[in-house]
């Protein structure tokens, strides 16, 4: 059976050298694509993969990974506030669909309530100082 | 009542009395006017938005061999300054944006760095590239020059801002089918939100309506550091309706000047505002001497006291149409939500009422530690007596 998962591949700076993914697809017969990477030699990578194949063959391709130390997680796209460009004007506060920000009502900061979210994106372009970005 | 003169030597005693426009309104209710008044000696208030009537002169300083800039081009991080001034003064705007931004080509457009943003890593201390370019003279014989620059490095750099501070203003909306991109944010379709820009009972000029307590020279808190009153600012319009004194339409304004090596990039942020461009994101705290009953009474004022215009920006503020599609107060456009047209509307807001807050309380401790004493206005701000206009500009038929 054909399966498709998504995945973050931590990867110690040992490994950041190695063809490592190339062999998921030469040994594993998986297809992948790149969602997002940040990989350097001698530096810790971190990388975000959509992976494809059949079901076996994804199990033994993780199980590999694993074994060469990389650390994997399931992904799922999330939004995060980098506080210290929030000047907590609330611009978003209106215009997220879902209502994921909200003025507290004594101080009037504002809170990103990330449960919430759907990771729509529209508030990362229209925040003003740029606070809210795609976090890993 | 008392005097400037008189508050200044208790603020050295370290015994002025000194309240936000935020307290003061708690203090007015339980003590009431005339004892507050007695006992109040000032109130300090604070905004901090999106300011695009922003920017900086900045002095190079001479390099050898020289270069006159005037009649040339400089760019800091690719960003464009004004040079038609002496050999190496320079005015770097706000919104200026880079000759290679794709604008709004690329649509909506992104606006990601602009003049702004180089204030921004200007007054934080960050090396801001400089290039530029002459014609070369006898006496300034150099064409070109690329280097980099630290605000502590060059000789003057003075913000000056010609329209700050904005005592009051729209609340924007969009009756349209399409989203729209806007100085006031992104608009939703069919009144899909609602955006407003003002501080309101914290705001400077809605605590002081008539412009009795400063005036031309009145010290103030300005992007973290000190700043002053330099003018009036431009398209100051005090002769709007107003209900008990407060301006119901977007009103005076304020031209500011202070040294921007004494500011923070805390209260000086570069930001962009989707699919319209980038602005500067300034900090301002003016404090408000009680100098009688009546300037204690209007710093008192509250939101539920302060109306603002609700206008259609996909109409009437493009064709510059006067229609106003209702008021709303600034405690019910903080609430979250307000009613437009029968509509129950989310609103958001550009102007950070918690760091407008934060400034007022920070001006406050700076008065109450004996930094920062008042000064009296050398020239009085124009007030409705002024039968100042507001003009048009209208094309003249035949060109």
């Amino acid at each position: 059976m054909q399966v498709s998962r998504r995945i973050v591949l931590h990867f110690p700076a040992s490994l950041t050298g190695q063809p490592i993914v190339y062999r998921l697809a030469r040994d594993y017969g998986l297809e992948f694509n790149i969602i997002k990477a940040s990989v350097s030699p001698e530096e810790e990578g971190l990388m975000v993969l959509e992976v494809r194949g059949d079901e076996q063959g994804v199990e033994a391709g993780m199980k590999y990974l694993s074994e060469k130390g990389v650390m994997i997680e399931p992904f799922s796209q999330r939004v995060v506030l980098r506080e210290e460009r929030c000047i907590h004007c609330g611009l978003c506060v209106g215009l997220c669909p879902v209502g994921a920000f909200r003025m507290e009502p004594d101080t009037y900061y504002i809170r990103f309530e990330e449960e919430r979210c759907l990771a729509c994106g529209l508030c990362i372009k229209a925040c003003p100082p740029r606070a809210m970005e795609v976090g890993l | 009542m008392r005097t400037i003169a008189e508050i200044n030597e208790k603020i050295r005693k370290g015994q002025a009395v000194v309240v936000t426009a935020e307290e003061v309104i708690e203090v007015v209710r339980s003590k009431g006017i005339e004892r507050a008044a007695r006992e109040i000696d000032v109130v300090t208030t604070g905004t901090f938005g999106p300011m695009c009537s922003s920017g900086v002169f900045l002095n190079l300083g001479h390099s050898k061999p020289r270069i006159k800039l005037g009649g040339g081009t400089a760019y800091l991080n690719g960003v464009p300054a004004y040079t038609g001034l002496a050999a190496v003064d320079v005015y770097l705007g706000a919104t200026a944006l880079p000759d290679d931004d794709p604008r709004n080509h690329d649509h909506p457009g992104d606006f990601a760095y602009g003049g702004g943003h180089v204030i921004e890593e200007l007054v934080a201390g960050k090396e801001v590239h400089f290039v530029g370019t002459a014609y070369g003279t006898d006496c300034y014989p150099r064409r070109r020059i690329e280097t980099t620059i630290r605000l502590q490095e060059i000789n003057e750099a003075i913000l000056f801002n010609p329209r700050n501070a904005y005592q009051n203003y729209n609340v924007a909306v969009n009756l349209s089918d399409r989203t729209i991109y806007t100085y006031m944010g992104v608009l939703k379709p069919r009144l899909g939100n609602a955006n407003y820009c003002s501080a309101g009972q914290l705001s400077p000029l809605l605590n002081d309506p008539h412009y009795e307590a400063i005036g031309i020279g009145t010290r103030i808190f300005l992007g973290g550091g000190i700043g002053y009153i330099a003018w009036w600012g431009t398209q100051h319009n005090p002769s709007v309706p107003r209900k008990d004194g407060l301006p119901k339409r977007p009103a005076g304004t304020l031209a500011v000047i202070g040294d921007l090596k004494g500011m923070s990039p805390e209260w000086l942020r570069g930001v962009s505002m989707w699919g319209y461009g980038v602005s500067l994101a300034v900090g301002i705290g003016v404090p408000i001497p009680i100098l009688s009953e009546e300037i204690l009474r209007y710093t008192a004022v509250s939101d539920d006291e302060i109306f603002a215009p609700v206008v259609d920006y996909s109409r009437a503020y493009p064709e510059r149409e006067p229609e106003v599609l209702g008021e709303v107060s600034y405690a019910e456009l903080r609430s979250g939500r307000i009613r437009v047209m029968g509509k129950e509307v989310p609103t958001g807001a550009l102007s950070s009422y918690a760091k407008a807050g934060e400034i007022a309380q920070v001006l406050k401790g700076w008065i109450q530690r004996g930094e920062f004493f008042l000064t009296e206005a050398v020239a009085p701000i124009p007030g409705e007596e002024a039968g100042i206009s507001f003009k048009p500009l209208d094309e003249k038929g035949g060109h």
